[in-house]
């Protein structure tokens, strides 16, 4: 056998003085990290098994264990650096392509860390929430650009189908397959309680998950798993999915090995056979063959429901919206590239798209230059960290968020980054029985709600200090975003001027 | 029955008055492309003169919808139950994601034709064309049954390029003498035998009796067999970060 180069990326610290031997941490360890050594009446880990996912840490009832990044290092070298090193490894030994999950962990710039908001002082009176009504209520869908009134003068007020949000914030595409039954079952608890909408992901719709359907989001992706007239006509709106922020221009596979008789139950496919999505629609090579779609999903809900066009933000991606715009659909989606996946091709996540914020303000910036923003919503996505990420997208041009990973920490995700390996040990991207059980969706979606109860006071305190008592008035409203560190060019992008200035 | 004119109407008026309709039978005559004829149509049976245009029977649910002319595009879109009958030919992407049900095409069928499609329990869906389909047939399929008879084609492969690339599930055959070029790694092939030829038998019957097609002399010819290599093509591509 051949040597193996790989050097485990953590050590198990076990504070032996601490340790009570209760075997906690090998009772949860899905990877197999903990062992009791019977001969010495110790524990024992293997720690080249280790995905630093804190679940022994947290469990541990004495706090004997921690884990740390070892200090194991091949020899300094600013460019041939040791991850770089042991991804060459990898790939001499099995010849794979390089499988990763969640967003990227490179250091790309985030945005909005470079973006500071705006706040009222003597001129401009700033408003306090907990006094004064704060409306953030928010409306998804095409807005009428003429008012029309009817013979007696009263306005019209009947609307193409919309989305009403009490929060401008919704929980972004996550299959079942991808997420466990028990993830799933806490966002859709928590959408119905917030008034907000999660989304099926392109892995069907499961059958007890039907009575949330008006909080309910459908996507309809290139492997159309699961797609059927009840299935669109159970949610509140249909996603089209044509690309994703962590996997531009890629499609997906869930490999058969995740398959199992519930998945393939919700998925409509066979048991243990790969389920795969193309990487494009193969109906679809231009805007008119996704209007065709769009049309073709809205006859099959006689137009009662609002179709979203889901994209990865790309290069080209204004003109790529202005074409989406004009296809009929209702609302955009665009997902940055710092997105999250329960599976990617590491070196299209690393590499593939660009950040949401350059997106937006280049997406917004061209329907309105177009005249044809009133015909869309934007959502936007891709590592929306806070409630200020959530301030700064909206005063960019979004109309809503959306939130995934920051929906997943809140269930217990600690981010290990190993969602592919279907042994999350915290009950999320797993379809192990036992490991599902761990997640509480009662517990769970108490938390998101929390989350986004606690987002949701804090952006109405930001808007306050604004002046501002309506999400409306914020939106696209660029002068209450100053750039920190950000050349020309950026603030150029971003249609927003320096600190100071 | 209800007998609706179309000629140049709208669309969306016309599936409307569709939708609205108690009728189990509806006809459609003087049809000129409208797209999205019989949208997700349950438990009822749609005739259409004159040629039907792109989407149709998208997301077809359990209803009979019979062409007499040819239809457009994406005919079948992710259908899940029900039967298309083409007296004439396809557009592209025929049967796209087809679900369940079948699609009976008298002549050919363009581009893509079955891609993607799948099965699940009793849901086997069928795509039978009487001539000859364009590159790109059963791309991905993953499950289900296509048939192509190559009627008029002198033994010749009645399939364009790249047929069965990424198949992963369901059967192909073929009714040639020659193997179409390019055929993918993905996909296995081999001459029917005697099992293969009852299970076409059984395909076969209604597509014959439809078309008035002798089922006995297009079984006598030499028919291919294709189905994936494996239900997994993609276990070995990747290593784990």
């Amino acid at each position: 056998m051949a040597i193996n180069y790989l050097y485990p990326d953590f050590e198990v610290q076990r504070n032996e003085s601490r340790c009570i031997t209760c075997r906690v941490c090998e009772r949860q360890c899905a990877n197999l990290v903990h062992h009791y050594d019977a001969e010495t009446g110790r524990m024992t880990s293997d720690e080249s098994l280790c995905v630093n996912c804190h679940r022994c840490v947290s469990l541990c009832p004495t706090r004997a264990l921690k884990i740390v990044k070892t200090d194991h290092v091949f020899k300094e070298n600013a460019n041939w650096r040791g991850e770089v090193i042991q991804d060459i490894y990898r790939q001499a030994e099995t010849g794979g392509v390089l499988l990763a999950s969640m967003g990227t962990p490179k250091p790309y710039p985030v945005y909005w860390d470079k973006m500071l908001i705006n706040a009222s002082q003597v001129t401009n009176p700033s408003i306090d929430p907990l006094r004064e009504p704060m409306e953030t209520t928010t409306f998804l869908g095409k807005k009428s650009t003429t008012i029309r009134r009817d013979e007696q003068g009263k306005l019209i007020t009947d609307t193409t189908p919309q989305l009403k949000l009490a929060i401008p914030i919704m929980f972004s595409a996550m299959s079942y397959g991808s997420i466990s039954y028990n993830a799933h079952k806490s966002l859709a608890l928590a959408a119905e309680q917030l008034g907000t909408f999660y989304n099926t992901g392109e892995g069907g719709l499961h059958e007890d998950f039907y009575r949330h359907g008006k909080n309910t989001i459908v996507q309809v992706a290139s492997g159309r798993f699961g797609v059927h007239p009840g299935y669109l006509n159970a949610g509140a709106a249909i996603e089209i999915k044509m690309g994703q922020g962590a996997k531009p221009g890629i499609g997906g596979h869930l490999p058969g090995s995740k398959i199992g008789q519930d998945i393939s139950k919700t998925r409509m496919i066979p048991l243990h056979s790969d389920a795969i999505s193309p990487a494009p629609h193969h109906d679809i090579y231009s805007i008119e063959d996704l209007r065709q779609l769009v049309y073709a999903l809205k006859e099959a809900t006689n137009y009662t429901k609002p179709v979203i066009v889901k994209v990865a933000a790309v290069h080209n991606i204004s003109a790529i919206a202005s074409g989406i715009a004009r296809s009929g659909a209702d609302i955009i989606a665009i997902d940055g590239f710092r997105g999250g996946t329960g599976a990617a091709p590491a070196r299209i996540r690393d590499n593939v798209g660009i950040p949401i914020e350059l997106a937006l303000a280049s997406v917004d910036e061209r329907l309105r230059a177009e005249g044809i923003r009133n015909q869309v919503s934007l959502v936007v996505g891709g590592s929306i960290r806070s409630s200020a990420d959530v301030i700064k997208a909206i005063a960019l041009g979004a109309d809503a968020i959306y939130i995934a990973t920051s929906a997943l920490i809140a269930l217990g995700c600690h981010l290990c980054r190993t969602c592919h390996s279907g042994k999350c040990n915290w009950g999320i991207a797993t379809q192990n029985p036992e490991l599902v059980k761990r997640l509480n969706p009662e517990i769970g979606s108490e938390h998101l709600v929390n989350l986004l109860t606690a987002w949701n006071h804090e952006i109405k305190e930001m808007m306050g200090g604004m002046g501002i008592n309506s999400i409306e008035a914020l939106k696209g409203n660029r002068l209450m975003l100053r750039g920190i560190g950000l050349c020309d060019a950026e603030l150029r992008i971003l249609g927003i001027s320096h600190a100071g200035a | 029955m209800k007998h609706i004119v179309v000629k140049s109407r709208d669309y969306q008026e016309v599936n409307q008055e569709i939708r609205s309709t108690k009728d189990k039978n509806i006809v459609l005559s003087e049809v000129f492309g409208q797209r999205y004829l019989g949208s997700s149509l349950k438990d009822r049976e749609l005739t259409i003169e004159g040629t039907a245009g792109n989407a149709l029977g998208c997301f077809l649910d359990g209803g009979i919808i019979t062409v007499h002319g040819n239809a457009q595009d994406a005919t079948g879109d992710t259908m899940n139950d029900g039967k298309i009958v083409i007296h004439g030919s396809c557009g592209d992407g025929t049967g796209l994601a087809m679900r369940g049900g079948a699609i009976y095409i008298r002549d050919s069928s363009g581009y893509r034709s079955g891609i993607h499609m799948k099965a699940y329990e009793d849901k086997q869906p069928l795509l039978i064309i009487g001539e000859r389909a364009g590159s790109f047939l059963g791309e991905y399929q993953a499950g289900g049954t296509i048939i192509v008879l190559g009627r008029n084609q002198a033994g010749k492969s009645p399939v364009g390029y790249f047929c069965g690339t990424g198949m992963h599930g369901g059967t192909i055959y073929l009714r040639c003498d020659t193997l179409p070029v390019s055929l993918p790694p993905q996909v296995a092939v081999r001459d029917a035998d005697e099992a293969d030829m009852q299970v076409l038998g059984g395909l076969l019957e209604e597509y014959c009796s439809l078309f008035a097609f002798d089922k006995t002399e297009l079984l006598a010819s030499h028919f291919f067999v294709l189905q994936p290599n494996s239900a997994t093509p993609y276990k070995m591509l990747y290593t784990h970060v």
